[in-house]
């Protein structure tokens, strides 16, 4: 089992393994991502009864709240991948790590802008410089600087450990995101889903939540593995296993 | 694992510890900065900036809001359980806005302790529910409280 | 419960929709980036072979 687990590792290492198994898993995450969203839409927007006080405005959190949490999840995982870069040289970490930036900008503008249209009706503004909101927009900037740092260095491996090092310094602001509600008084609410007693959210408010959140991950396991071997082709194109490639002739 | 990659594990660790170091001190020194909004009882001891413009937050009283029939304009008590401080607004207000509501308004303090806010913004709770569970529960609370 | 009834959110239809619409658009645009930049990255590597066939 653990000889086969270190195996797997292994194969997944070697560039021309990896672009054939994320060919094989990609179209299964994104149709499988597809397919809860669809139901999870129908299931927030249409079965999931209207909130309390703020009408059907909250419907907003089917997305806000996902493209949240997946924000914050996407750079832990190229944070991950850069630490193993920089650590083992691997050059599937530094793939990883490069491709996982921007996705994982495009959530957290997804959930500053959708947060912001929340905002407007529901608080009487777009935007406001509270704790919370100011850390979302850091990690935005931390996303556009991991893009522009790859950009910048021709050297590919260079900027695979480049990016691995911008990517753990800037760690340091997932925790801030998730309790700068706690620490210091904002505008935002406090969190409802992820605190230590139950949720304070009725359960069919809930499950389509969570349905989305699941459908958010798997999307990203998807576009993740299409970015990577897309990458993997550009840094391998010259080698022979690429160019013997069925698609390439 | 072999030596260097050991180093290099080290290296990184302590890279990342400093990061969060660095930034825990420069969070703290900036504690205040980071508020969003003074609470009542932080305006009554003085904490919050006199003749200055600054945010205020907490829950409109029951009962406390007065709106006038000709403009805009309305007053209403602001509370945060301990302390409560009266502001005055001319707007429009969030639809969020009620009484027992938390909300946060953007202003200056009069000469006589009054709340003189530009802006008043809504803050809601982390509480979802249908409306049919909110009146079940506040029935059920009438009764508790009986 | 009608369409239009379901359009209009309780009057939050235009904040609801925008909102949705801005995630579509973001999520569509991760799908067919991807697949787009693989058929020039193909493209070239077919090129490239050719050119080496002709060389040799």
């Amino acid at each position: 089992m653990f000889r086969a687990l270190v195996n797997f590792y292994h194969r997944l290492g070697s560039p021309p393994h990896f672009y054939r198994i994320s060919g094989r898993l990609a179209p299964w995450f994104i149709g499988l991502a597809l397919v809860l969203m669809a139901g999870g839409l129908y299931w927030g927007l249409v079965l999931a009864p209207t909130d309390y006080e703020q009408g059907d405005a909250y419907r907003i959190i089917y997305i806000h709240v996902p493209a949240a949490w997946l924000s914050m999840f996407v750079y832990m995982c190229m944070a991950v991948a850069g630490g193993l870069a920089l650590v083992w040289r691997m050059k599937m970490a530094e793939v990883m790590a490069v491709t996982a930036a921007p996705i994982g900008a495009g959530f957290t503008l997804l959930a500053l802008a959708t947060g912001s249209i929340w905002g407007k009706p529901m608080w009487g503004t777009w935007w406001v410089w509270d704790a919370r909101l100011t850390s979302e927009l850091v990690l935005l900037f931390l996303y556009l600087g991991v893009i522009a740092l790859d950009n910048a260095i021709e050297d590919r491996r260079l900027a695979g450990r480049a990016v691995g090092i911008l990517a753990l310094v800037g760690v340091v602001n997932i925790p801030i995101i998730h309790y700068s509600v706690e620490w210091w008084n904002t505008l935002h609410q406090g969190p409802t889903v992820t605190k230590f007693d139950a949720p304070s959210i009725h359960w069919s408010m809930l499950v389509p939540l969570l349905v989305m959140a699941v459908a958010f991950m798997l999307y990203f396991g998807g576009t993740w593995l299409l970015r990577a071997r897309n990458e993997v082709l550009r840094r391998e194109g010259n080698r022979r296993w690429a160019m013997e490639l069925p698609e390439a002739s | 694992m072999t030596p260097t990659r050991k180093k290099r594990l080290y290296l990184i660790a302590a890279m990342v510890a400093g990061v969060a170091v660095a930034t825990g001190l420069a969070l703290k020194a900036f504690n205040e900065n980071l508020m969003f909004f003074f609470s009542p009882s932080e305006v009554a001891t003085g904490e919050a900036p006199e003749g200055e413009r600054f945010r205020l937050g907490g829950m409109v009283v029951d009962g406390s809001v007065q709106r006038d029939p000709d403009s805009l304009a309305v007053t209403f008590g602001l509370t945060d359980y301990d302390e409560a401080v009266t502001v005055s607004y001319t707007g429009i207000l969030p639809d969020l806005f009620r009484e027992g509501q938390g909300i946060v308004a953007h202003g200056k303090l009069n000469g006589d302790g009054v709340f003189v806010a530009d802006e008043v913004l809504a803050k809601h709770d982390e509480n979802y529910m249908p409306p049919e569970v909110a009146d079940m529960m506040e029935q059920r609370k009438a009764k508790g409280a009986q | 419960m009608s369409l239009t009834e379901f359009l209009a959110m309780g009057g939050y239809g235009a904040y609801v929709w925008s909102a949705y619409g801005i995630t579509v658009a973001v999520l569509a645009w991760q799908l067919i980036l991807p697949v787009v930049q693989r058929r020039q990255i193909v493209r070239q590597i077919r090129r490239r072979k050719r050119q080496e066939a002709r060389r040799a």
